[in-house]
């Protein structure tokens, strides 16, 4: 085995009660691929932030290439060649590739930014590499796939020896993902080392050598990737078996909402002739790369667009127009994907939030009846199994899946007959995710209809009866999710497939 | 490695913090003003003991801060209402002057009216007016997305003008001896004075009255509920179903409403008269009094108490030992600024490294 270029030895970090890392070591070999695999609040975004120097361990130190770093200072960290790509890119959308690239490089002292010099440098590590982007074009114009190329050569345009890449494919159809791990293995053929951080099993035994595995700020697991199976992954991720909802075929009601020939034209996307079906009892998956226009048709189905073409029958009644407060009032539950965004209010307790849409039932002469709202609101966190010390908490001090867990609550418990889940699971860690799941699926076999828009496939394999792909304002026809495969899908994704004939047959 | 100072959020927000981030913020402006107070010749701890003898120090004195406070609860109340919902009023001078003008324009020839229905009907049309005033930049905001904190700033001079217009024109005096002033409200227009010999009137206690009714309001409502979900994120209340765009026009309603009620009880509680320094600025010192309450309506009491005390009582130094009045702006501006970085260390706290 080869020597480590990055030694973590006995990391502890402390926020007042909350261990956030504790006594972590683990080394990195030159030339290695490790995957950091954690729930959501394992500890990962601790430990990476006290490598870049945010925060200051409180015992144990870092060495890169034999030589202790110097904690807290994230100039050290880059120093010692050690360079992150973030999932959210952190471009700037209207300057060129090569600007993007070498901005924050330049010497302050002098006016020449030494764009040739940069393009020359560029030039060798796009060859060396086997990442090819044009230099010349702007970012905006770029696929996602393109811009995360960007994003790693510009950590490779400052040396970094070690690339560390947070949750990678979230952005990415399969075929770029394989692409991308691809890169990932030139990279390390030339000595480089990766740490990639994620919680899809498939990548981990797809991309990785060896898989760390954090629980509760511990390392738990750590094995070569050939010699493990991802059944003990997941175990050791949450510490259990973790349920799986078990997708046995439901038998479908009547129509609950019909969507035909649906367009309008939203801020920056728009959506083209679409057309869906959804019946009660049953799931439906909208599959897509991220921007495809699923936001757009979420916000549609949410209330949040104020005129759109086309026909649209909700249980049966054409609808000329969709309200939030209409929608909220034909028992339609929407699981928006921002969740302290849109779907609460965080400075406001849980008990606010969950009141939020209904709360004039709780109004009598223009007063609210705090006791009746406690009580429900009791109730409700009781049956979601929101975890949280009092109902007047701030809604802002809730983990990810407590947050999602409390909008479950709010959209779910008056039983509605159409749900729609726009990315249910974001972030979630493994528990949440399938506690989502279960509930999601409890609905359908309780006769509701429910959209589910993701763009991961695995969730949609698991939890979906029927998936359309978006791709560009357009849906695809709609599939069995039992006869249809991942590739299949991929080639939808990228708008290599499914709709030519589609727009024949329409 | 250099030793550096870093920035960490706390895990954890505690009411006791809070108090002594405030306390401790008074505190440090006190002590940047006492260099100010030594720099004019005087020595701080007489100056501060004159102002507090000046503010709090006799029934005269005190009397004194409570009728100065009573215009900035009420404006006060209007910017901690308007910023709760994130409607920015700057405009509280502008509806505080409309209240003004309604109150004397109502009041002058009103006779035949009893104190107890005239006084009610003043405030309620002042605050109509006041309300309405406020609706023209909020419905330029909620259809039109135009600015209001530059829409509402502006009004403020347009309003000025007019009064200005009012009493060197149509309704100046003939009685002032040439001095810019309107005609004087009817005497039963007036509101009762509190304590004898003071000017203190009735218009403090319909404030307090204000500022619980504010506060119950804001807690207790349904309308008082979707003014505060409104205001912490429209997208999510939008989201929820909430009319946010009527949300934010009664919120223009009432804050408006509020700092017209100040224009009207300084017509009908003080000058009887309008002119155009009828406000030092009352308007724009609620927006102070709101922040330094971190926009809580019961705390705009304390805080207008803590800044009308230090203008009369910065007034009162500056007779006896030769400091400027101007130690008053002062202290309130310090005051004001190590608040909020001290409501910033409540939620952050330093590391070093």
């Amino acid at each position: 085995m080869s020597h480590p270029i990055l030694k973590l030895s006995g990391i502890t970090k402390r926020f007042g009660q909350v261990v956030a890392n504790r006594n972590i070591s683990f080394d990195l070999n030159a030339g290695e691929i490790v995957a950091l695999l954690g729930e959501n609040g394992a500890g990962k975004t601790t430990l990476m932030s006290i490598l870049f120097g945010h925060y200051l361990a409180d015992e144990g130190q870092i060495e890169a290439f034999g030589s202790p770093l110097p904690p807290g200072s994230p100039r050290a960290a880059l120093a010692a060649g050690i360079g992150m790509v973030h999932q959210h890119f952190t471009l700037a959308d209207n300057m060129s590739v090569l600007d993007n690239i070498i901005l924050g490089t330049e010497s302050l002292s002098g006016f020449k930014i030494g764009r040739s010099a940069a393009r020359k440098k560029l030039a060798g590590l796009m060859e060396r590499f086997g990442l090819t982007v044009d230099p010349n074009a702007r970012v905006r114009d770029l696929s996602v796939g393109e811009q995360q190329r960007v994003e790693i050569l510009k950590v490779l345009y400052r040396d970094a020896k070690i690339l560390i890449l947070d949750e990678p494919t979230a952005v990415l159809t399969p075929q770029e993902a394989d692409a991308l791990f691809h890169t990932l293995g030139q990279l390390t053929a030339q000595g480089l080392s990766v740490i990639f951080i994620t919680h899809k099993m498939r990548e981990v035994m797809a991309a990785s050598q060896r898989c760390i595995v954090l629980r509760h700020g511990e390392v738990v697991f750590e094995s070569p990737t050939d010699q493990t199976e991802p059944k003990a992954l997941a175990r050791a991720m949450v510490g259990a078996d973790i349920p799986r909802p078990q997708r046995h075929r439901l038998i479908p009601g009547p129509t609950v909402l019909s969507l035909e020939n649906i367009s309008f034209t939203g801020r920056d996307a728009s959506l083209k002739g679409v057309n869906l079906k959804l019946k009660s009892s049953q799931i439906l998956g909208i599959a897509g790369v991220s921007g495809n226009g699923q936001g757009l048709l979420a916000d549609l189905l949410s209330g949040l667009v104020p005129d759109f073409e086309g026909r649209l029958d909700l249980k049966g009644n054409p609808m000329r127009k969709l309200t939030p407060a209409s929608l909220i009032k034909a028992g339609v539950g929407r699981v928006p994907d921002d969740r302290t965004g849109t779907g609460v209010i965080p400075d406001m307790n849980l008990m606010e939030n969950l009141a939020s849409e209904n709360y004039g039932a709780f109004s009598k002469f223009g007063i609210l009846n705090f006791k009746a709202m406690a009580r429900k609101a009791k109730q409700q966190v009781a049956e979601f199994d929101v975890r949280c010390p009092s109902i007047f908490l701030p809604t802002r001090q809730l983990s990810g899946g407590n947050m999602q867990k409390l909008i479950l609550a709010r959209e779910l418990s008056g039983k509605p007959e159409i749900i729609l889940a726009n990315q249910p699971t974001w972030g979630l860690d493994v528990g949440a995710t399938a506690y989502v799941h279960t509930r999601l699926r409890q609905a359908a076999e309780n006769g509701a209809g429910v959209i589910v828009i993701s763009e991961d496939l695995d969730e949609l394999f698991t939890l979906a009866d029927r998936i359309q792909v978006i791709y560009h304002g357009r849906l695809s026809a709609s599939m069995d999710t039992d006869e249809v495969d991942r590739e299949e899908l991929g080639l939808i994704m990228s708008g290599q497939a499914g709709f030519d004939e589609k727009e024949v047959a329409a | 490695m250099m030793s550096r100072i870093r920035l960490e959020p706390r895990q954890d927000r505690s009411v006791l913090r809070m108090v002594i981030a405030l306390v401790s913020a008074v505190v440090f402006a006190m002590a940047v003003c006492s260099l100010l107070i030594l720099w004019g010749g005087a020595s701080p701890l007489q100056g501060w003991l004159l102002m507090f003898k000046g503010s709090l120090g006799s029934t005269f004195a005190l009397s004194e801060t409570l009728t100065r406070a009573t215009p900035l609860i009420f404006t006060g109340l209007a910017a901690a209402t308007a910023f709760r919902a994130k409607l920015w009023n700057i405009g509280g001078e502008g509806q505080f002057y409309i209240g003004a003008c309604v109150a004397v324009m109502l009041g002058r020839g009103a006779d035949a009216m009893h104190p107890a229905l005239l006084i009610p009907w003043l405030f309620a049309a002042g605050a109509l007016a006041g309300g309405t005033f406020l609706l023209l930049p909020t419905f330029l905001k909620t259809h039109l997305k135009v600015d209001e904190v530059v829409t509402t700033l502006l009004l403020n001079f347009v309003v000025l003008l007019f009064v200005n217009w009012l009493v060197f024109g149509p309704w100046k005096d003939p009685m002032s001896m040439g001095w810019p002033q309107s005609e004087p409200v009817v005497d039963p227009a007036m509101l009762p004075v509190l304590i004898a010999k003071t000017r203190l009137h009735l218009g403090f206690i319909l404030a307090v009255v204000a500022a619980l009714l504010a506060w119950a309001f804001m807690t207790y409502t349904r309308w008082g509920f979707e003014i505060r979900a409104v205001g912490a994120n429209a997208v999510a209340g939008r989201f929820a179903g909430m009319p946010v765009n009527r949300v934010i026009i009664r919120t223009a309603l009432i804050s408006g409403g509020l700092a017209a009620m100040a224009g009207v009880s300084e017509i009908c509680g003080v000058k009887g008269y309008l002119t155009t320094d009828l406000s030092p600025g009352f308007g724009y010192t609620g927006i102070v009094v709101a922040m330094l309450a971190a926009l809580h309506p019961l705390g705009v009491v304390a805080s207008a108490l803590f800044i009308a005390a230090v203008y009369i009582g910065a007034d009162s130094m500056s007779r006896a030992i030769n400091i400027s009045n101007y130690i008053a702006d002062v202290t309130t501006a310090v005051s004001l600024l190590s608040v909020l970085v001290a409501v910033f260390f409540t939620q952050y706290r330093i590391r070093r490294s």
